[in-house]
């Protein structure tokens, strides 16, 4: 049996039907990423005043990197703009063109998962150290002179680990102290890294930057995770049109062509979502 | 590949091309405004306003424009059919319904001092 509407549009909605199907799909998708734009607007408003990690649970302000998560914007937003080349490509009848902007599009997506790969690691080797004369740092450490690599889990420390794995002392390399609200820093300290070696019988907590850590930690991870799977899926539908999927220009390319518009409309929503997250989660 | 460029262009939603190369000049100015905007929201994080209220609200603002920029040209929102209008509307009220819902639960959740006695390291 044919499928009806593959291209033609149906009477009643004047659309053929898989446009009407990947709507239906993205109004489900605005409810699931609104219920999590809540918790976080939710958490965030209601955290603790002052700056962490002085004030304990308070909001974190400036730990994630602005030039590289604008960076990451501008990726992208080129391929939204690519994939609707892609398809005007194909309405023209250039399927040239279109696989050049299907191969920009898909260099995008990965260079975005790439990208962000990056920053999850920097906060997963990233600390909050806190002992109990009341000294609070974050910065890096070395266990039995080792240093995390990249997606390391299995150096990912924290207190009851050390205790587990009886190690006495570890070295530790403090970011540069933050000025307070008014002051200056004297010159050449706004980066000085002081290392320390520090007893675990000082320590009061220990913990990477990761989502049992914070609340901020726990809503950013899960948003910004949540997104990157919904790249790496878009990716893969988009990757799959484009090479072994394309066979179905030859054949229908009318049909063809409406892929890749529904294709392309739920990556442009995958856009729509970060245009808000990035100023929600970096910037605010 | 080239075997793939001898096909009827589809036109089965009565697009030509002298139309689709009108609607790829609107995609590039499109791009453009959205690169400009991303630019214009990371300047203001530098622009420090006293009040958080109008921190967000500025860029609220401003990834707004960006998403309207988005739906209405990218995923041609602007020219869509009344079925598309109706579902989204129906999806605009349970989205706001969700936030509403979630955030009047903010009276019920821990402050600064409870906070902090909640807290076990």
């Amino acid at each position: 049996m044919e499928i009806p509407y593959t291209y033609k549009p149906r009477p009643d909605t004047g659309l053929y039907n898989a446009k009407v199907g990947i709507w239906l799909f993205l109004a489900s998708e605005i409810m699931l990423f609104g219920a999590l734009f809540s918790s976080y607007i939710l958490l965030r408003v209601t955290s603790p005043e002052g700056e962490w990690p002085l004030v304990e649970r308070a909001w974190p302000h400036g730990l994630l990197n602005i030039p590289i998560g604008t960076f990451n914007t501008a990726v992208l937003i080129t391929s939204s703009v690519t994939v609707v080349l892609a398809w005007a490509a194909l309405k023209m009848n250039q399927f040239g063109k279109f696989r050049a902007y299907m191969l920009v599009t898909l260099a995008c997506a990965f260079g975005f998962l790439g990208i962000k790969s990056y920053e999850y690691n920097e906060k997963f080797t990233h600390y909050e150290l806190r002992l109990k004369d009341g000294q609070v740092h974050t910065g890096h450490i070395e266990v039995n002179g080792k240093h995390a690599g990249f997606w390391d889990f299995g150096s990912i420390y924290n207190l009851d680990r050390l205790g587990k794995e009886q190690v006495k002392e570890i070295a530790f390399t403090a970011d540069p102290a933050k000025p307070k609200p008014g002051e200056k820093h004297a010159e050449g300290a706004a980066h000085e890294h002081k290392k320390m070696t520090v007893q675990v019988s000082d320590i009061q907590k220990l913990d990477a930057f990761i989502l049992r850590n914070h609340t901020f930690f726990a809503i950013y991870f899960v948003v910004t995770a949540l997104h990157g799977l919904h790249v790496l899926g878009g990716a893969l539908v988009l990757g799959y049109f484009a090479f072994p999927g394309a066979s179905m220009w030859r054949k229908n390319p009318e049909q063809f062509t409406n892929r890749i518009e529904v294709a392309g409309l739920f990556w442009h929503f995958v856009d729509l979502v970060w245009i808000f997250l990035f100023p929600v989660v970096y910037l605010l | 590949m080239s075997d793939h460029s001898n096909h009827a262009p589809a036109h089965a939603d009565g697009h030509d091309h002298h139309d689709i190369a009108s609607h790829i000049r609107t995609y590039l100015v499109v791009f453009g405004a959205l690169l400009v905007g991303t630019v214009i929201t990371v300047g203001m994080y530098y622009v420090h306003f006293e009040s958080m209220a109008v921190t967000v609200a500025v860029a609220l603002f401003i990834a707004s424009i960006k998403a309207f920029l988005v739906a209405g040209y990218f995923m041609h929102l602007l020219s869509e059919k009344k079925v598309i209008y109706s579902m989204l509307a129906v999806t605009v009220v349970f989205f706001f319904a969700l936030g509403t819902l979630t955030l009047w639960s903010s009276n019920d959740m821990p402050r600064n001092s409870e906070a902090k006695a909640l807290y076990v390291p």
